[in-house]
């Protein structure tokens, strides 16, 4: 399974490239089509939008826009997709960061005729920060540009020294016709400058992300379950899915914040006993000692602890229409944890679009990235966010509106 | 919360040994993540409910609920919103189903709604899909629950693949397309007040294909009307229509016997029979890869009434 995002800004053409790649895939059924072409005519164009595909709430469809993140499902022959359709406007960040948050791939779309606008340094620098493995970008609308290489090279140049800046490899690029049909799924006719592979064998062949289980193990506990044994002896199983990293029975573990020491005795799923896991999945455990082990603890191996501190440097995405409140209630998820938590200090605000630092903003928009001080009202095991993004990120929640006001990257 | 879940003696469903281990796909995935959603509700939230209608998706909820919970039993009861126009069949596999399980089912029926004059008719035969969002809402509101577990996929529909996960619902049950909580990684916000609840989709990110190869791998057993079966039609439109006493033929309609098979069981009265001679679920796999017609819009006459038929009745609390 391979998860991509998609980012644009308006008129990119994003809709029209989703829409693109799921028809030239064969993946829109019929009845699907059928209602494209009965809107198109009442729509007295004759075309078919394939846009449409992917508007899916009423208001989007009245005002020809995409107001959340829609999510895809296609296969072709090599790999089954999943695509996180997020808009390119209003709440940009939120729902691009959203749409990030899971994705292995990014597919960042520039249109040919405007080339590398302010959008695309936005949409490149949340990639990067988003930790996303790996970053394409679509330059679209060649059909436009009357397909021609210099601009293309242009473009291509512009993208690259960007990238150079935010001390990331060049992403891969692609010349494309979402329109049209170049070079998304069927290769084009029309660049015979560009001898790449199309938008979509480069989505087939991208090698899986980061191999989850090759990192250290992280166990955050979900559940803790108390089973009545023969005899009358009671044991418990803690229930939770490996986020990374794998375990055996007879490992020497420890419970953290706390920092006990234990030993895994047995690991069970509802199809059996297992000698060992690893990520992703989804297990049950017990362990040799009658330790205290609640929801919220994350256990790992003594040699690759996680950190453990009650205050963190992040960046931080602001989200909310409210700007942040210095004084306000929030609550961090992390993990399988929930605490109590402010924000002491705001220590920059980036612009995403410059890379300009702005030091000590006295506050934080709808939109904003910032670096921050996190402080939380108890100690919680985490790792850099670069190095582990299951235990790196946390989300923020007002304690009064129960909103998911921002999204947060702990710093290495 | 009730993140300590008992399980006592005379509960406990003992574990099979392990089957020799097959290689990791995508099917793999999708299950960790659905126990993953169960066990967070099952932490999170006092008073869940996981809504079982004798349906394929559902039933493939009740493997991951086992999954995610055995030994114990289910932290939840099970609740079928029952609009009466159901067929026999599925009924009986319903309450097999949940004997089989030993879980608790509560069934909450559109005629007493009826009966109570929350849902008015137009006339006696009208389809009640729509109707079920009242007599869900009025459950919900009758047990307290702060979480409903549904078998939802966002590839059924173009609403649907706009909804969250943890998709929150206000004090009127009703679902605000614009202002949902944005969800990031697995970090879910689980929270609601009182009066408020959260509806929760495990399989959000399973589709029809993988609906079927999950029940292939984990043998589930299924009503026999998703399987090839003599019926008597009638055409509606493009679709086929069973003739049964609640869809009786109009003057010109022709029925006759045909070989068919259902994509979705719902209400009698608006969902369609296909043309198929699948009698197996290899069959049906075999024929959901080389289908050309979606899953709802062969099948789901209440969904074909407008583009946005979906997206109004989520708004108005449908599941």
């Amino acid at each position: 399974m391979f998860r991509f995002t998609t980012a644009g800004s308006v008129d990119d053409g994003k809709s029209t490239l989703i829409g693109r790649i799921l028809f030239d895939a064969k993946a829109v059924p019929d009845d699907q089509l059928a209602a494209l072409e009965r809107s198109a005519q009442m729509r007295g164009d004759g075309t078919v939008d394939l846009s449409l595909l992917t508007d899916g709430l009423t208001a989007e469809r009245e005002q020809g826009i995409t107001i959340d993140v829609a999510y895809r499902y296609f296969a072709t022959a090599k790999r089954k997709f999943i695509i996180a359709d997020t808009p390119g406007h209003e709440q940009y960040t939120r729902n691009m960061v959203t749409g990030a948050s899971t994705a292995d791939a990014a597919v960042i779309l520039v249109d040919a005729r405007k080339g590398v606008i302010e959008q695309t340094r936005r949409h490149l620098t949340l990639a990067h920060l988003l930790g996303i493995p790996h970053l394409l970008v679509a330059i679209n609308k060649m059909d436009l540009v009357g397909y021609d290489q210099a601009k293309f090279d242009e473009l291509a140049a512009a993208i690259t020294s960007f990238s150079a800046s935010l001390g990331i490899s060049a992403p891969r690029l692609v010349p494309l016709s979402a329109k049209q049909g170049d070079n998304v799924v069927n290769a084009s006719d029309k660049m015979p400058w560009y001898g790449g592979p199309t938008l979509l064998t480069l989505l087939e062949e991208l090698p899986p992300a980061i191999h989850v289980n090759q990192s250290a193990l992280r166990f955050p506990v979900q559940l803790v379950a108390r089973v009545r044994e023969d005899g009358g002896g009671q044991k418990r199983l803690y229930q939770g899915r490996i986020e990374s990293g794998r375990l055996a029975v007879g490992d020497e573990i420890v419970i953290l914040p706390a920092g006990t020491a234990t030993r895994i005795t047995a690991i069970s799923t509802f199809d059996g006993i297992l000698q060992s896991a690893e990520a992703p999945k989804s297990i049950s455990l017990e362990v040799a000692d009658d330790v205290d082990i609640a929801r919220g603890d994350l256990l790992a191996h003594e040699a690759s602890r996680p950190r453990v501190a009650d205050r963190f440097e992040a960046m931080l995405c602001w989200f909310a229409d409210e700007p942040f409140d210095p004084r306000g209630r929030y609550l961090a998820r992390l993990g399988t944890r929930t605490v109590s938590a402010r924000i002491g200090e705001l220590i920059h605000r980036l612009d995403v679009v410059t890379q300009e630092h702005i030091a000590a903003p006295e506050k934080l928009n709808r939109n904003d990235i910032a670096r921050v001080r996190v402080m939380l009202q108890s100690s919680v095991p985490y790792d850099g966010y670069a190095e582990n993004r299951a235990t790196g990120a946390f989300i923020l929640i007002d304690a009064q509106t129960n909103a998911t006001v921002a999204a947060g990257m702990i710093a290495a | 919360m009730s993140s300590l879940q008992n399980i006592t003696a005379d509960n406990v469903v003992p574990l099979r040994v392990n089957k020799a281990d097959r290689p990791w796909t995508h099917l793999d995935d999708l299950e960790s993540e659905a126990i993953h959603i169960l066990r967070e509700v099952a932490a999170e939230y006092r008073n869940p409910v996981l809504l079982f209608s004798g349906g394929k998706d559902s039933t493939i909820l009740l493997r991951l609920a086992e999954k995610a919970f055995r030994p114990g039993r289910f932290p939840f009861p099970l609740m079928h919103v029952d609009t009466g126009h159901n067929f026999d069949e599925v009924i009986e596999f319903r309450d097999r189903t949940v004997e089989r399980l030993g879980e608790r089912l509560i069934v909450r029926t559109l005629d007493e709604s009826i009966a109570q004059g929350r849902i008015k008719l137009k006339h006696p035969n009208q389809s009640r899909n729509a109707f079920q969002s009242v007599t869900l809402i009025d459950a919900i509101d009758e047990f307290a629950f702060d979480a409903c577990i549904g078998g939802a996929r966002r590839d059924e529909e173009k609403a649907r693949a706009k909804e969250r996960i943890f998709s929150f619902r206000d004090s009127f049950g009703q679902w605000d397309p614009r202002r949902q909580r944005p969800e990031l990684w697995s970090l879910y916000n689980t929270r609601v007040d009182a009066g408020e609840h959260m509806r929760v989709f495990p399989i959000s990110n399973w589709t029809e294909l993988d609906v079927w190869q999950y029940i292939a791998r984990e043998k589930l057993e299924l009503p026999s009307l998703y399987f090839a079966h003599e019926r008597p039609v009638t055409m509606r439109g493009a679709n086929l229509l069973p003739v049964s006493d609640l869809v009786e033929p109009r003057a010109g309609d022709r029925v006759e016997t045909r070989v068919v098979r259902f994509r979705t069981v719902g209400d009698i009265s608006c969902t369609s029979p296909v043309e198929s001679t699948a009698s197996t679920i290899d069959d049906i796999i075999a024929e959901t890869i080389s289908a050309r017609v979606s899953e709802r819009g062969a099948t789901r006459l209440d969904d074909q009434a407008s583009e946005a038929a979906m997206e109004e009745r989520k708004k108005a609390g449908y599941f």
